[in-house]
């Protein structure tokens, strides 16, 4: 039966969120598809390995990082070209093996480079941005309970700042999707 | 992932027989025979070479796909995948007419004489001289029966073993002969990547006997690796979308089909510009020749519409997931690159024929009809006679199961 502690009195305005414990990827999967399905927003799951399709269960958006990193490939290829194009025709002029200024064929490998830096550094600056990283410091941290995440535990965390949050009736959602533990957040 | 996963219902597994694919073998037949028949009727009026040329580029096109096809089984063991395993019988069909095209091969060896430069009797250039001791007939035959030798080799044990574990019950026979193509599989690739890297020095390199790239070898492997990955996506999306095989062959697979086809298409642009960018550089006459024939008048034409409709436009078109898991959109794509790997392929040969100009005849589309007919007959034919894929393989259930994260 699930348990519900209070860590202690907490005042509305201390509190961050209501953390749940379930103890395997089914029991997240469908308790995801559940708090999706009650229309909550700011919450999300903590598992300690990927869990197959659970962006869906939860009812993610596709990841904006592609996007980004298209964009930025291009401009980092145009770049490239357009920086060789104003260093050898516009700005220092030499001619190289009778070949002309403008000798694209040569450009095309620092066009190349340029765009797959500039792509992989969206990727990995965008990904950080996108997951919110690095963040020293989450309220989750002040669980004892949540450690267990990094081992064999799974969790749902959903925040009073969601519109949606009333205290008791949340708590009874988790309790009722199948949370083994519930508890309260400090903020 | 256990064995009910996969739903093995026999609609799924074989085609039905009221089915449109299972018409395909003898309507194809029909067209093969009727292209060749039209190419002999046509060569009548025209040169014997320009007759091989165009059956020669045919030909190539073709024989990439197969090749490609071989590549695609090899790696498939090497690398032990398991996605692969419900897409691998349609590669095995593509692999089983290597013997057709061996057969198909005889015009081209019997009419070497009339193809290639350094086979027209006394060679009076000093450079073709000195490559006479690998550049001479009998050598030539020798060369091209080994080919043959290893792909068929190649293709046979690789088909039979899949075959037998069709029709094997026991499980451990199945995990022994995956294990046997595992084992057989590097070797396989060794040979093959040689096998294919001189029978493009040969057959296409040799077509301008002065001028040597050690890329031709990539260059045409990338190619044919282009056409397989569109082949099987091609197939794969049709099937989907006249409703067979919709849950052997799933969206995944499409996206992995898709995602391959689109890394070789850049692995294909990235090595046909490094061999210009070489020789561009470089500015030896000997090297620059090839390019100077291909980089004037309508053949300029030609090199543009290769680069931006056999990469540009790929580039982009395929560049997104929901193109790759919307099997109409990939079937085009698929489409496109195989229409561009045969200009690829007539950009490499015909050059060496019609210096002047692009000069597209109705022989060049018999040829291809011809040929092309045949070997999709056999292709069918095989897609209609055994499992549409390896029921036996102990991972097909792995394989129907594959997602992309």
């Amino acid at each position: 039966m699930a348990e519900y502690s209070t860590n202690e009195q907490l005042p509305d305005e201390k509190l961050w969120g209501v953390l749940a414990e379930f103890s395997g990827p089914g029991d997240i999967f469908r308790a995801c598809e559940r708090v999706r399905d009650a229309g909550y927003t700011r919450w999300d799951s903590y598992t300690p390995y990927p869990v197959r399709n659970l962006d869906k269960a939860m009812g993610l958006s596709a990841s904006k990082v592609p996007w980004v990193v298209f964009f930025l490939g291009i401009l980092g290829a145009v770049g490239g070209m357009t920086l060789q194009w104003w260093a050898s025709v516009v700005e220092y002029p030499i001619v190289y093996g009778a070949k002309p200024f403008f000798s694209w064929q040569a450009f095309v490998p620092v066009t190349f480079e340029l765009g797959v830096l500039c792509a992989s550094l969206a990727a990995f600056f965008g990904l950080l941005h996108f997951a919110r990283l690095p963040q020293h410091y989450h309220p989750l941290f002040t669980s004892e309970r949540f450690q267990g995440v990094t081992d064999d535990k799974f969790f749902i965390a959903i925040e009073a700042a969601d519109g949606k949050f009333n205290l008791q009736e949340t708590v009874d959602l988790l309790r009722s999707v199948g949370a083994t533990q519930v508890e309260e957040v400090a903020g | 992932m256990s064995q009910a996963l996969v739903d093995l219902r026999a609609e799924q597994l074989h085609l039905p027989k009221t089915s449109r694919w299972c018409k395909l073998a003898p309507v194809f037949g029909g067209l093969g025979i009727a292209g060749l028949l039209t190419a002999l009727l046509l060569a009548g009026q025209t040169t014997l070479q320009h007759f091989l040329f165009s059956y020669l580029t045919a030909y190539l096109y073709w024989l990439s796909l197969a090749l490609g096809g071989l590549f695609f089984v090899l790696l498939h063991f090497l690398i032990r995948a398991n996605w692969s395993v419900s897409v691998r019988r349609m590669a095995e069909n593509v692999t089983a007419t290597l013997p057709l095209l061996a057969l198909l091969a005889l015009p081209l060896l019997l009419g070497a004489r009339h193809i290639f430069p350094w086979a027209q009797g006394v060679v009076s250039d000093p450079v073709v001289q000195g490559k006479a001791a690998y550049l001479n007939l009998p050598f030539f035959y020798l060369r091209g029966g080994l080919y043959f030798a290893i792909w068929l080799g190649l293709a046979h044990f690789f088909y039979r073993w899949s075959l037998k574990q069709d029709r094997s019950e026991d499980a451990e026979l199945k995990e022994h002969l995956t294990g046997q193509m595992t084992r057989f599989a590097p070797l396989g690739m060794v040979l093959y990547g040689l096998s294919q890297t001189f029978a493009s020095f040969d057959w296409v390199m040799s077509l301008d006997p002065r001028w040597f790239s050690t890329m031709v070898g990539v260059t045409f492997f990338s190619g044919s690796v282009v056409a397989i990955m569109a082949f099987l996506a091609f197939m794969a999306a049709a099937l989907h979308l006249s409703g067979q095989l919709r849950d052997v062959i799933t969206l995944e697979h499409h996206h992995d089909l898709g995602k391959l086809l689109i890394g070789f298409v850049l692995f294909w642009a990235y090595i046909a510009f490094s061999q210009y960018l070489v020789y561009w550089y470089a500015n030896i006459p000997e090297e620059t020749s090839w390019y100077r024939h291909r980089l004037v008048g309508s053949w300029q034409v030609l090199s543009i519409v290769l680069a931006v409709g056999h990469f540009g436009v790929p580039l982009f078109f395929l560049m997104s997931r929901h193109i790759k898991r919307r099997p109409m959109a990939l079937l085009v794509g698929a489409a496109w690159m195989l229409a561009l790997h045969y200009i690829d392929i007539y950009w490499q040969v015909m050059p060496t024929i019609h210096r002047h100009g692009v000069h597209f005849t109705l022989l060049d589309l018999a040829t291809f009809v011809g040929i092309g007919g045949l070997f999709l007959a056999v292709f069918f034919w095989l897609l209609r006679r055994f499992p549409l894929v390896p029921v036996g393989d102990p991972r097909l259930a792995e394989s129907v199961a594959h997602e992309n994260f």
